[in-house]
């Protein structure tokens, strides 16, 4: 064989999937580059037409992030993300093995139809019942705390939760638990000790995508907390940041990407988790 | 069903001793017992903040409620009012586009980039990582660039057209109700487009290598072997990503809430924004109810058609 053809050959892949996957991934990344760029540029050059829009020509500035710090309630923001997305996560994780796991192993008289009733709550969307939960919300005197986002949050990430790890469960054999109970184990500690630490990729990935959820999450926390101190990451940043026609671009950059930091670095890590359990619900 | 499973389970311990038997069935019946107990917490959870703000739901659609106020029953009133509406079958329409549009670009483009992510061999999980991203990132942050990629005075996509001499003057891509309706459909686009594309590779992966050789030794060109194997192979998961994807484009909020908050002249509104609009913003949470539950009819079609292929999956196991 030629050198020639050899090169071709080689040089194949580059032309046929390399190139066509290229507009793809430019279209995926370019917002996310854009957000980080705007975020260290200075306002001169941002509100300059002429400059080019995709480096930064005039010298980098944390100007943004200080105006962030300092004149916005933003890391208050943060932590009440991080509090209200911890909490939902634990409760979610939590309910979600417990339900789990009689439907995944026990046969028992409406075990079905819960399974069909969780799986109907996994597709039901968070915007079907904001209004009528609004007035849940209130008569549980929850209204404008972080409570109701505690409490709300895990209405669509339990169905969640418990759809990923009753598939997860019925992929462990059933006979190393039969074994700790002919020992002598009850349910609760076969479950605990024998299945759970077989299940941990399951488990971690229930939580990365509760954590996620719970993190991005937008309309619930938009409508049930009003008090700009209570606001959580995602709507602390879209609703302060705008005052009347004044755009704070630089801010609005700055504080989407720290407010999108800690699921990009979750991501980065557990890149795979987030591949299984995001094709969990269609593929089996 | 499970009666008959659950009898015939004793029914072969019987066979291997009586004793055996009566200690075996007591686990059985506590079984019941720890299954209600496991589930219990969830089941309350979702009864009270699911199942009865869906009732709630649908009283407050059939009555005159207002913020702060219970309402009279007024029966089929708001629907009437809604579909003699002009904004409500604005909306309708817009949705219908809107879901329509988004569905097919986001099956097109994510069959082609899952087609793409399975051949490729260096770099595999670089570039899975780089397109999966949009789907990651909080949503209401992420359109924030988009709007700024597309503010009137200082847009960077019409910087770039302007550079390349393909326009002359600034496109209003919010302003003019068409283009604002191809920004939030871009924009859906861009952040679903990674779930169609990761779950259709995943369907492709499954796929036995075996049928892929078969056809080609029976003279299957590659359009042959995509249209004979790959497409019927994966009619199952991406009816299933179809599906799922109909439900959550057509109540989207975040996008149109923070693009364009439904307009230009309710031009981009959804359900979920429109019903916003009238339940919290004007009040009249009756109203606002009867638009959302417009969503109600296509989740139970959803549910319905998903269920049914998840029981024959299920048979032919």
């Amino acid at each position: 064989m030629s050198n020639v053809s050899r090169l071709a050959r080689r040089s194949r892949p580059l032309f046929t999937l390399y190139l066509p996957v290229m507009p793809f991934v430019l279209f995926a990344l370019f917002p996310l580059y854009f957000m980080l760029v705007t975020s260290f540029k200075k306002n001169a050059e941002l509100y300059d037409v002429n400059a080019v829009p995709f480096l930064i020509g005039r010298g980098v500035t944390f100007g943004h992030y200080e105006l962030l710090s300092k004149d916005t309630l933003f890391w208050s923001w943060f932590v009440n993300s991080l509090m209200v997305s911890l909490a939902a996560t634990v409760i979610s994780v939590v309910l979600g093995v417990l339900a789990a796991y009689p439907l995944a192993r026990l046969k028992f008289p409406g075990g079905d139809s819960f399974g069909v009733a969780i799986f109907i709550t996994y597709l039901v969307p968070p915007t079907l019942l904001f209004l009528p939960l609004s007035t849940v919300v209130a008569r549980l005197g929850l209204s404008d705390s972080l409570w109701a986002l505690v409490v709300t949050y895990p209405t669509f990430l339990v169905p969640f939760c418990t759809w990923l790890l009753m598939g997860y469960f019925r992929t462990v054999p059933k006979e190393i638990e039969e074994c700790a109970m002919l020992d002598g184990c009850n349910r609760l500690q076969t479950m605990l000790r024998i299945l759970l630490p077989v299940a941990v990729p399951g488990v971690i990935c229930a939580a990365l995508f509760a954590f996620t959820l719970s993190w991005n999450e937008f309309l619930y926390a938009l409508v049930f907390v009003s008090p700009a101190e209570l606001k959580t990451m995602t709507v602390g940043v879209f609703s302060e940041l705008i005052r009347g026609d004044i755009y704070y671009w630089g801010g609005l950059m700055a504080g989407a990407c720290i407010g999108s930091l800690p699921i990009v670095i979750a991501y980065v890590f557990f890149l795979d988790y987030y591949v299984s359990g995001l094709t969990a619900g269609a593929v089996k | 069903m499970q009666l008959k499973t659950l009898n015939g389970d004793v029914a072969k311990i019987a066979a291997r001793g009586e004793g055996h038997a009566r200690a075996l069935s007591d686990v059985l019946v506590r079984d019941t017992s720890v299954a209600y107990a496991f589930i219990a917490p969830a089941f309350f959870l979702l009864l009270f903040l699911v199942a009865y703000p869906f009732v709630l739901s649908v009283w407050f659609s059939l009555s005159d409620a207002r913020i702060g106020e219970t309402g009279d029953f007024v029966g089929l009133d708001n629907f009437r009012r809604l579909l003699t509406s002009a904004i409500f079958l604005q909306t309708l329409q817009n949705s219908i586009v809107f879901t329509a549009v988004a569905l097919g670009a986001k099956t097109v483009f994510g069959m082609t980039l899952a087609l793409l992510l399975f051949r490729i061999g260096r770099f595999k999980r670089l570039i899975r990582g780089a397109v999966l991203l949009p789907f990651i990132v909080p949503t209401a942050l992420s359109t924030l660039v988009w709007w700024w990629m597309f503010e009137p005075l200082y847009s960077v996509v019409n910087w770039t057209l302007k550079s390349l001499h393909l326009v002359n003057r600034d496109i209003p891509w919010l302003p003019d109700p068409y283009l604002a309706m191809f920004t939030v459909i871009l924009v859906n686009t861009w952040r679903g487009l990674p779930f169609f594309a990761i779950t259709l590779l995943a369907g492709l992966v499954a796929i036995p290598k075996e049928l892929y050789e078969a056809a080609e030794s029976d003279g299957a060109g590659p359009i042959g072997r995509f249209c004979h194997v790959t497409v019927p192979l994966l009619k199952p998961v991406l009816a299933v990503v179809i599906l799922f994807s109909t439900i959550f484009t057509l109540a989207d909020f975040n996008i149109v809430y923070v693009l364009t908050k439904g307009g230009p002249m309710n031009m981009t509104h959804l359900f979920a924004t429109y019903s916003f609009v009238l339940g919290l913003q004007g009040g009249q949470i009756g109203q606002g109810a009867a638009v959302s539950l417009f969503l109600f009819p296509i989740l139970l079609l959803v549910v319905f058609v998903q269920l049914r292929m998840v029981r024959r999956a299920t048979t032919y196991e």
